[in-house]
């Protein structure tokens, strides 16, 4: 079996013998006898070898496809080498929460970076250094906006299903009411959400680009929610503000979103990062950690984590959120990510990412995908009808080394990344179009 | 240090990415921003070289000896790292068809089958990201039990006043009423305060067992039995399950639901605080509220389930997968006889440590502990001036992080040590003579103390600034 204790038999004998008892069963004498555990009904240990041959079977088991035309929350980009070389840093790696300032000012430093570099690109004033993933950050961003006599939340029927999911979760269990708004051509009416804005509206969340890649006309909706009173939640792409107007810009006053495609790979889901930034006016109801600027005794800058009098650990029950661990490692893989970047390199993605999306839409239409968005702007995702049984699709391409679009009610949600070359995109094309016998 | 914004200069950067092959999109000016966003402007070296600092001056586990109570701060085996990084996990898409990630199914499904067993329970879901989101969802199941069996009435959850600050939070965050009761001399529940808390309105109980100041609470299946026999729940923490795995099991005990921290017991690495996975296990009659999918397996193949009555989700697609993989490695790597052979190795080591300094240090309790234990500083703050603050920041100055500190609540100038199993006798040797070190200096030279650490990359920052004038970003003083 493996181990990774160091103490041999007879040091733990000694160290036994130190502590005056004859064997380690003695430690657990106070569990009461008609629990203790006789065997676990667990496998044998094995050998680094062992484990490493049967990790490596399992991995072989999941079929890695070399083009992928899928998104849907997750999004698979170019990561920069530096990246991975950076957050494997065993110092990174291994730390616990920075809690220690004087022997973790390399965590902090780089959480306070990321705090400045998720500001940059939403346009808000104060972000805090991660929530578990997006559509969590969604879910804690509504109860940023509840007061005394607002509580309700409307939540575009335009954002994607699991982060409705999951709001849905967090606000059932605080009796916060949900209502979520109809669809109309892939995007969120304004016209319905004034119908809906009531006085006891705390919040809108709106994504955007939404599920189905439009952007939505957040002036619209953003001037609606504020003239009833409401406070606004935006979702955002990050790889999209390498371009696009900023959720700052448009006024809302919480912006948070998935930020896996800053440097995480698909992982089958996680871990990825979910980002929360607000307005300075908010900043004491952040939820989670925030580091902060401040000096030591000689006067040297230094970082701390700060306004900790809103977290789980001094207030208890009256907390703001009750998270304590967050994502700390996956902030880090996006600053990383980001500075590699750079402004330009960041928004070469983008445009790299809308130009291939608008290609392929462009070339599947004239298969007969028709674009479910119309005339609507839309960024790297978009839904089309499918002249063929997606199953029948999937199959071939599958065969083909092709993730294609995902299978969605009303048609195939595509996705198009700058790693979805003009190359790859023919083929999908091609390989399509002898589907349908053109 | 300079800031990534410090090093910045226009122009600079690396080429990542190849000119666009297809013609760009025309957007109207309307939907672009209007500035770029003040990103840094960095060449790789320089890149490198400013993480390569910042990791100079961070403590990882395997930097020195972490002997942080309550966090596990045991070895991140390289093997589990090694298995996370596999292409065939890493390269997966979450929305694949399931024929296609059979592998990352038998993942899930092998790792809910080993830790139900070490648990006692029946199913388990790796959807909660970390422990707190773990309770935020073991408390969801109580509450839609209750529910389901119509009975509203059960509004309150009961949390120990020694219990971690996530206990009270989260039960806040699933609509429950806190009550708090205190705790025995001994550190354990005291049984009559909790006959008096329970009734018809209580939902659950909360409890770390062993508790917050490294106890095991001999009165546990009584404590169960009481919160049963007044129609509630009992929620274990798992915290703890370092000190006890493989010894006894929390399903055993009386628990009904329960979360792990794969990042404590389980080896994950903490990564500076996340990510991590808090797993929640559940008995039978709890599965089906479980947060979907779930992994079922029907004839060796695997493929998702959406329980019953599910809650819905907690989270996006199946949690924190990586951190799953890993823990899979470190279980299948201990194996039948290594999961009670660490828990033993760190109660072990948690009293060998104690037994060095006690007769020095005050401890809190005076009984074998399980993986830790509490000392009380009281007598040498109030003899000498000396702190507990004083005497863990001075520890820095000897490579060691602190133990926690000023927790649990109920004890004063708390320090609480938690050494693990995978620490050598001569670390805590090295340690329990750094501690003895410093209680010299404590009687010879109190003043000094107040200053410490002498030898980090700062002294003690001034935190009363930092959240009276907050400075959250970097100002771009241009």
């Amino acid at each position: 079996m493996g181990s990774y204790i160091p103490a041999t038999g007879e040091e733990r004998q000694a160290m036994l013998q130190a502590i005056g008892l004859a064997s380690t069963d003695q430690l657990f004498d106070v569990v009461p006898a008609s629990v203790r555990v006789k065997a676990l009904d667990l496998p044998e240990g094995l050998s680094e070898l062992e484990v490493s041959q049967e990790m490596a079977g399992m991995a072989s088991k999941n079929r890695v496809f070399q083009h992928v035309f899928r998104g849907a929350g997750a999004y698979r980009h170019y990561i920069p080498s530096i990246v991975k070389t950076v957050t494997n840093k065993e110092e990174f790696l291994t730390a616990y929460t920075p809690y220690q300032a004087e022997i973790s000012q390399g965590v902090l430093q780089s959480i306070f970076e990321y705090q400045t570099q998720i500001c940059e690109l939403t346009g808000m004033d104060v972000s805090n250094a991660s929530v578990y993933d997006g559509a969590v950050a969604a879910a804690e961003a509504v109860f940023m906006c509840q007061e005394r006599k607002r509580s309700g939340v409307i939540v575009s029927g335009a954002a994607d299903p699991q982060t409705l999911a999951v709001i849905q979760t967090y606000c059932e269990s605080r009796e916060v009411p949900v209502t979520v708004l109809p669809v109309d051509g892939c995007a969120t009416d304004p016209a319905a959400l004034k119908a809906v804005l009531a006085q006891d509206t705390a919040a809108v969340y709106v994504q955007s680009p939404n599920y189905y890649g439009v952007l939505e006309d957040m002036e619209a909706l953003v001037a609606a929610a504020h003239e009833a009173g409401a406070k606004v939640i935006m979702g955002a792409n990050p790889i999209s503000l390498g371009l696009l107007k900023t959720p700052g810009e448009y006024g809302v006053d919480i912006a948070v979103g998935e930020g896996q495609p800053l440097g995480m790979p698909l992982s089958f889901g996680g871990p990825y990062l979910g980002f929360m930034a607000c307005k300075q006016a908010m900043m004491r109801k952040l939820p989670g950690r925030i580091v902060g600027e401040t000096t030591d005794a000689e006067g040297r800058r230094c970082f701390v984590l700060t306004l900790q009098a809103r977290e789980q650990h001094i207030r208890r029950e009256k907390a703001s959120s009750n998270i304590c661990s967050n994502e700390a490692l996956c902030a880090m893989t996006a600053s990383v990510y980001l500075a590699a970047m750079g402004p330009r390199g960041l928004r070469q993605v983008a445009e790299s990412c809308a130009a291939h999306a608008h290609y392929l839409a462009g070339e599947l239409a004239k298969l007969g995908f028709a674009l479910r968005s119309g005339e609507k702007p839309f960024f790297h995702e978009f839904l089309t009808s499918s002249p063929v049984e997606p199953e029948k699709l999937r199959a071939v391409l599958e065969a083909q080394g092709i993730l294609g679009g995902l299978p969605v009610e009303g048609g195939v949600l595509w996705c198009c990344t700058e790693l979805n070359t003009k190359a790859d995109m023919d083929k999908l094309i091609a390989v399509i179009g002898e589907v349908l016998g053109r | 240090m300079k800031l990534l914004f410090e090093r910045s200069r226009s122009g600079r950067g690396s080429t990542l990415l190849p000119a666009c092959d297809v013609p760009a999109v025309d957007f109207d000016q309307s939907l672009l921003r209007t500035a770029p966003p003040r990103l840094p402007e960095i060449s790789e070296i320089d890149l490198g070289r400013h993480y390569t600092e910042l990791a100079k001056q961070t403590h990882g586990v395997n930097d020195g000896f972490y002997p942080l109570g309550s966090c596990t701060m045991k070895y991140n085996p390289r093997v589990n790292e090694e298995a996370a990084a596999l292409p065939g996990f890493t390269q997966v898409h979450p929305l694949q068809p399931q024929e296609t990630v059979q592998g990352a199914l038998e993942v899930l499904h092998r790792a809910e089958t080993l830790l139900c067993e070490i648990t006692g329970m029946d199913a388990m879901s790796f959807q909660p990201a970390a422990g707190a989101h773990g309770e935020y969802t073991g408390l969801l199941l109580i509450r839609k039990y209750h529910q389901s069996k119509g009975d509203t009435a059960r509004t309150k959850i009961i949390v120990p006043d020694s219990a971690h600050g996530t206990n009270p939070a989260s039960a806040t965050m699933a609509g429950f009423k806190v009550v708090s009761v205190p705790s025995n001399e001994a550190g354990g529940v005291d049984l009559d305060a909790l006959r008096k808390a329970v009734g018809p309105d209580t939902a659950g109980l909360m409890l770390t067992n062993p508790n917050t100041v490294g106890l095991f609470d001999t009165n546990i299946l009584e404590i169960t039995q009481i919160v049963h026999d007044a129609g509630g729940l009992c929620y274990y923490d798992g915290a703890n399950l370092n000190a006890v795995m493989g010894h006894v099991r929390p399903g055993d005990m009386g628990f009904d639901c329960v979360h792990l921290n794969l990042h404590k017991t389980f080896s994950t690495p903490h990564g500076g605080g996340g990510p991590g996975s808090g797993p929640v296990g559940c008995k039978a009659m709890l599965e089906p509220f479980l947060p979907a999918p779930r992994v079922k397996a029907v004839d060796g193949m695997y493929s998702f389930d959406t329980p019953q009555r599910t809650m819905g989700q907690v989270r996006g697609f199946y949690g924190n997968f990586l951190v799953v993989v890993k823990a899979l490695a470190y279980l299948i790597t201990l194996g039948k006889e290594g999961i009670p052979e660490a828990s033993a190795g760190a109660v072990l080591n948690a009293n060998y440590l104690m037994k060095k300094l006690m007769g020095h240090y005050d401890m809190a309790y005076h009984t074998l502990c399980m993986h830790e234990f509490v000392m009380t500083l009281q007598g040498l703050a109030r003899d000498s001036g000396v702190t507990a603050m004083d005497v863990a920041k001075r520890l820095l100055d000897f490579g060691i992080h602190p133990p926690t500190m000023y927790f649990p609540l109920i004890v004063h100038e708390a320090l609480m040590v938690e050494p693990t199993e995978t620490e050598s006798p001569e670390t805590l040797d090295q340690a329990a003579q750094a501690f003895l070190d410093i209680l010299a200096e404590a009687k010879a030279d109190p003043e000094s103390l107040h200053h410490a650490p002498h030898h980090c990359p700062i002294g003690r920052p001034d935190e009363v600034t930092a959240a009276r004038d907050p400075i959250l970003r970097y100002g771009f003083a241009e």
